[in-house]
């Protein structure tokens, strides 16, 4: 291979550009930690980008964070949304996709289109929200589990994955007399378990970070989820709910808190990131063969 | 109907499986189609669908003539088509930057670190725009030399689009860059061989060889994205604007959430929300045609 001047100067080039996204790509994070552990004064006269903590190193963002009873109630309710909703979601997913991809279940096609209109063609927001408060959701954890049970997309997904299970071992089991629920059950889905463990993995990320429903249909504090805090938090910079008390002190922590509570609820995501990395990159591409 | 009758009766399980699935997509994607009617009524909840005034079409005709019809559809095109022009290209360049790259360990960092952001949620991220935009934000202080002012830059118009724009590269660029990076480790080596024999210098090799063999993957990307044009991230949009930035800010979901949770006009807001559905309808066929009258690919 030749190394022409050209060619050095392009790879150089190259190098640097990918080390200055990379460089991006991190630094908001690394403010946020290095934010998150500044003494509270020091960080409020900050007005740059930081490397390491400003003024003397602290945890007092963490300790009033930690203490604060919403984000602990907010976070068991999320884990339940998203382990309710997650094994809701994907059994009703996957018995879909199971049922629509027999050949011999004739109306399968029929429902297949009814069903890929519903990506086109919706009710929108507000027929959505009228349906919920008619079904008697309104405030209840089913009204943000129920209506996002089943995503067409992961159906078709999943549906092209069992489509690809040899039909010889499905006939095979049905001389031994099977039925359709055992087939479903002890061949199907232990053949497809790296497609279902990625759907299992959008979902879930999707219930864990969905706040949208949550503030239409949820008014009782004590079930809100954690995205719901956060923006209470994070965006409309309401500190009422921390350690009611002092409150000239609060308003000195509040940059403090914020940081700290980014951390705080993102710390989870990024702990289990190195192992599920790769079930993301396997989805992007079963996602795209069948788009 | 009596082939379906012995189908169903040699078959019985299947059919009785499906029907949870049935009845979701009955339940949560076609009732409230059926909602839709509420376009043409004067709604009120209490009146429910056959009590409330029917109304024709004035609640479209309110909407089309007033001045926030030209002010969301403006927005929401303009933040789609901007998110298009730079979002698009941005995640195959870098694909195509790494791609060069034959060191593995630098490989993997930059390509781990650049996922790492996809995994924010939209409420984190959108608490971080606003602090590195506050008055006293990092980015503020590191733009305020260009801007030639200073301040909230949520808070002046013109910055939204650029704002909105780039935080979306800076979420996603990682991430959407897996698809191409794996197109292109599909790209048949032995093309490079035969381009290189015939005398290809290496950009005449990434033009003719490279781009090439990621293209039908740059096509169905394309299409899904302009199927999608219509739909901005609303939620990001709802957490950032305020209403000194309405002018740039204000898409159509945006307007539909005030009016129609906010200020309970039901029929109005579902109208505005039809509109919104039919042509997101109309550009996903539309895409859909164009792809394929003139490629292999297409998405149905």
């Amino acid at each position: 291979m030749d190394k022409s001047i050209g060619r050095r100067l392009f790879l150089a080039m190259d190098y640097a550009l990918l080390a200055l996204i990379a460089l991006l790509c991190l630094a908001p994070m690394w403010h946020t930690l290095s934010a998150s552990l500044s003494s509270p004064g020091a960080l409020n006269a900050n007005k740059s980008l930081l490397l390491f903590p400003a003024g003397e190193i602290t945890f007092k963002g963490y300790s009033i964070v930690f203490a604060n009873a919403s984000i602990w109630k907010s976070y068991l309710n999320t884990l339940l949304y998203v382990t309710g909703g997650t094994l809701l979601g994907i059994t009703m997913t996957a018995l879909g996709a199971f049922t629509l991809s027999r050949s011999y279940f004739r109306p399968a096609n029929t429902l297949m289109l009814l069903i890929t209109f519903t990506m086109l063609f919706n009710g929108g927001m507000i027929p959505n929200y009228i349906l919920i408060q008619k079904l008697g959701l309104y405030n209840s954890a089913w009204a943000l589990i129920l209506p996002t049970m089943v995503n067409v997309f992961h159906l078709i997904i999943l549906r092209t994955s069992f489509q690809g299970v040899p039909v010889s071992l499905e006939e095979s089991a049905k001389l031994d007399g099977a039925s359709d629920l055992y087939i479903f059950l002890k061949i199907i889905l232990p053949l497809s378990k790296a497609s279902i463990a990625v759907i299992v993995l959008f979902i879930a990320v999707m219930h864990w970070n969905s706040w949208f429903p949550a503030s239409l249909y949820i008014a009782d504090r004590a079930k809100y989820p954690l995205q719901i805090i956060l923006r209470e938090i994070l965006i409309d910079g309401s500190t009422n709910m921390t350690s009611g008390g002092a409150n000239a002190s609060i308003t000195m922590y509040k940059s403090l808190i914020k940081y700290c509570t980014v951390i705080v609820s993102t710390l989870p995501v990024l702990a289990i990131y190195p192992f599920i990395q790769k079930y993301f990159a396997k989805g992007v591409m079963i996602g795209a063969i069948k788009g | 109907m009596k082939e379906l009758v012995a189908n169903y009766k040699r078959h019985k399980m299947i059919y009785w499986l499906t029907l949870p699935v049935i009845l979701y997509f009955i339940v949560f994607s076609y009732l409230p189609m059926a909602g839709l009617v509420m376009a043409f009524q004067d709604f009120s909840p209490r009146k429910g669908f056959l009590g409330s005034e029917w109304v024709g079409l004035t609640n479209f005709v309110e909407f089309f003539t007033s001045s926030n019809f030209i002010r969301v559809t403006k927005n929401t095109l303009a933040l789609s088509l901007l998110d298009l022009l730079f979002g698009f290209p941005a995640p195959i360049i870098l694909a195509l930057l790494l791609n060069e790259i034959k060191g593995r360990l630098f490989k993997r960092t930059v390509q781990t670190v650049s996922y790492l952001p996809y995994f924010l949620s939209t409420a984190i991220i959108c608490g971080l725009i606003i602090d590195f935009t506050g008055s006293s934000g990092p980015l503020t202080t590191a733009i305020a030399p260009l801007l030639g002012k200073s301040g909230n830059l949520l808070g002046m118009p013109e910055m939204f689009r650029p704002l909105f724009v780039s935080t979306n590269i800076w979420q996603m660029v990682g991430y959407n860059s897996i698809i191409y990076l794996a197109a292109l480790s599909r790209v048949d080596t032995d093309q490079y061989e035969a381009a290189r024999i015939d005398g290809a210098g290496y950009w005449k090799q990434c033009l003719h060889v490279t781009i090439p063999g990621i293209s039908s993957t740059i096509i169905i990307m394309l299409i899904l994205n302009m199927g999608h044009l219509l739909t901005v991230n609303f939620e990001k949009v709802l957490l950032l604007y305020n209403s000194a930035i309405y002018e740039t800010a204000d898409v159509i979901s945006t307007y539909i959430y005030r009016q129609g949770i906010l200020n309970h006009d039901y029929g109005y807001s579902t109208a505005v929300g039809l509109f919104n559905s039919v042509i997101g309808m109309l550009l996903i066929i539309t895409a859909n045609y164009i792809s394929r009258k003139y490629s292999e690919t297409r998405l149905f």
